[in-house]
């Protein structure tokens, strides 16, 4: 029955709602292109951002800054930004999805970080970090589009959820 | 209002719906090596209408794994034809239903054709898309969309277009690879797919006001849409002409793309400085309006220019006694579909549950899920109302009810709640917390967006 309800309906929902969480110290996060991505804000140098990632299944992971220096903190294992990165991905997205994404078990942040560091994950290059760095700043000029009064009829396929994830 | 006619069957619905849910099937392996059933039986469902010979060419290119674009605009185009008919047949249903008078008809509005190498480009993909099916969908063939939605989106006059692909598409890339898909939400995404084709037409998606509406607006409340990267908030209201003419419903929309860690109160914040409305349905006021432009299917195009307060107005006041006077709008022919049916109602004398309202022995279906969490009206408040001004909606078969605001008690004290009750801004404790959050949110991005944008 709630099959044949979701194949019909129009406005079966797919993805689930992000939660809102602080955004201070890791402005963006998403789960796309097989990894946890995102960019993390440098506790000493507002100037200075990180853009971490860990991938899916085999957890190598990433971070230096978005002018390419590596980070000091990732050598041999996750450093500080991308811990702040899976917690908040956690809160953003939920645990369940997270490590659904990631393919790791974990009820919690602390859970799923604990299991991907002990597999010993390696230490991948860093040639993810400029189109991580570009899809946050492809987020950020979302602020810069003007609103509309003209209505858009094609939002009716994209009614909100209360549903929790 | 008579909700047995409600769940009553539409004679040939089943039919029409059926031969849309077998075309559905097709674009689930993709086109490239299709299931020919559906395709011809879409052809046959409009054998008797203007499109026969453009869809059953279509069709029979389709089926031979041959098509070219303009033979998918074609399938689109039967696809949503059929739909229509399903949607002018509901909206029979509710006429009789709630009683009221349906507006004029609006006439056909040859639109701008402007912008059409990014229409080019968008169909192109959508053609793409179709061959590869939902089953076939890999991150490169979702991925062909994002230049062309990100120039879309800068341009105005694109913006339908621009909005449903980003949300289509963000689906679509949330469900890769789609051979490891456990269910596929077939309809849907059949009905984004032939919806963004057919935008692709130069001029589809065109939306000139035809008139102004001077007079008095009674809101009666807010529906909210929202994808990750857009929101739109519409308010449906009864418009009073100065002319004293016949009252009939109206919407009034802002919508803007956003960030999607943009959410809840922040959405309103967003959208609160670019429609007065939002601060007057929060205050409880009517609104005046002077000369605002209004297009043939009842849809304001707001400028606060041509807007002034007015004096309170109680939105369950006016679902007694405007709402049954208005006529409805007649929505125009390339945008019937059945998920665009958002019709307001008042009901009352009914027992109610949290998914059930149950009127004169007849149960018809709440759907909670659609109220906003940015707002005061919860399940559990619907759970206990004694009346409630609603949206009438279809999906999936089942008529059901979007409440906007419910009357119920709380304390021993008659109260009245409504969905959009924060759409202005809130003093209520919860809402006050969550509107600091979002703003909180929304200047770090900011910031980080001028240290970081224009570099």
């Amino acid at each position: 029955m709630l099959s044949e309800h979701r194949e019909r309906s129009s406005t079966a929902r797919v993805i689930p709602p992000a939660r809102p969480r602080k955004l201070a110290k890791v402005p963006f996060v998403e789960l796309a292109d097989g990894r946890l991505q995102g960019v993390v804000s440098s506790g000493s140098d507002v100037e200075r951002v990180y853009v971490s990632s860990v991938a899916a299944g085999n957890y190598e992971f990433a971070c230096s800054t978005n002018n390419n220096r590596p980070c000091g903190g990732a050598y041999g294992a996750f450093c500080k930004h991308i811990r702040s990165l899976i917690s908040e991905a956690v809160v953003q997205y939920g645990a369940e999805r997270v490590g659904r994404y990631l393919k790791v078990d974990g009820e919690d942040a602390q859970s799923i970080t604990a299991a991907m560091d002990l597999t010993s994950p390696a230490q991948g290059g860093n040639t993810a970090a400029a189109p991580v760095f570009s899809r946050f700043l492809h987020h950020l000029a979302y602020l810069e589009l003007a609103p509309t009064t003209a209505p858009l009829p094609e939002m009716q396929w994209f009614p909100p959820t209360r549903a929790v994830v | 209002m008579r909700a047995d006619l409600l769940v009553e069957t539409v004679a040939g619905l089943d039919e029409a719906l059926g031969v849309v849910d077998a075309f559905d099937r097709a674009l689930v392996a993709g086109l490239l090596r299709p299931q020919a059933d559906g395709l011809f039986e879409l052809a046959d469902a409009v054998a008797g209408t203007p499109l026969a010979a453009r869809v059953a060419e279509a069709a029979e290119k389709a089926a031979a794994g041959a098509a070219g674009e303009e033979h998918f605009v074609a399938l689109a185009a039967a696809r949503t034809a059929l739909l229509g008919s399903v949607h002018d047949a509901l909206v029979l249903r509710v006429e009789e239903a709630t009683g009221r008078a349906r507006g004029e008809e609006p006439p056909q509005v040859v639109g701008d054709r402007s912008a059409v190498n990014l229409l080019a480009a968008a169909r192109s993909w959508l053609a793409d898309l179709a061959r590869s099916g939902w089953r076939g969908i890999d991150h490169d063939v979702v991925s062909g969309a994002d230049q062309v939605i990100s120039a879309m989106l800068k341009e105005p006059g694109l913006r339908r277009l621009a909005t449903l692909l980003d949300g289509f598409v963000a689906e679509l890339a949330a469900s890769c690879p789609g051979a490891s898909l456990d269910r596929v939400p077939e309809r849907r995404w059949a009905d984004l797919w032939s919806r963004a084709m057919l935008l692709t037409q130069p001029g589809a998606a065109d939306v000139s006001p035809t008139a102004t509406a001077t007079g008095r607006l009674l809101p009666l409340g807010v529906d909210v849409h929202e994808h990750p990267t857009a929101a739109q908030a519409q308010v449906h209201a009864v418009f009073e002409p100065e002319d004293g003419s016949t009252p009939r419903l109206v919407r009034a929309s802002v919508s803007v793309p956003k960030p999607d860690t943009i959410l809840g109160a922040g959405i309103w914040q967003l959208l609160r400085p670019h429609m007065s409305l939002l601060a007057a349905i929060s205050e409880g006021r009517s609104m005046t309006l002077t000369q605002m432009p209004i297009t043939a299917e009842g849809d304001l195009i707001w400028n606060d220019e041509q807007a002034r307060q007015g004096e309170p107005a109680d939105a369950f006041t006016t679902a007694r006694v405007a709402l049954p006077t208005a006529t409805t709008p007649v929505t125009a022919a390339l945008d019937r579909h059945p998920a665009r049916i958002a019709v307001p109602v008042f009901l009352e004398g009914y027992s109610s549950t949290k998914d059930t309202f149950t009127l004169a022995g007849q149960n018809l279906a709440v759907d909670t899920d659609r109220v906003p969490v940015a707002g005061p009206l919860t399940p559990e408040a619907v759970a206990a109302s004694s009346a409630c001004i609603g949206l009438l909606r279809w999906d999936a078969g089942v008529f059901s009810v979007q409440p906007l605001a419910v009357e119920t008690t709380v304390r021993k004290k008659a109260v009245a709640v409504h969905a959009g009750a924060w759409a202005g801004g809130t003093t209520d404790k919860a809402g006050a917390k969550a509107e600091k959050a979002a703003t909180d949110a929304a200047a770090l991005l900011r910031e980080r967006a001028g240290r970081l944008l224009r570099r």
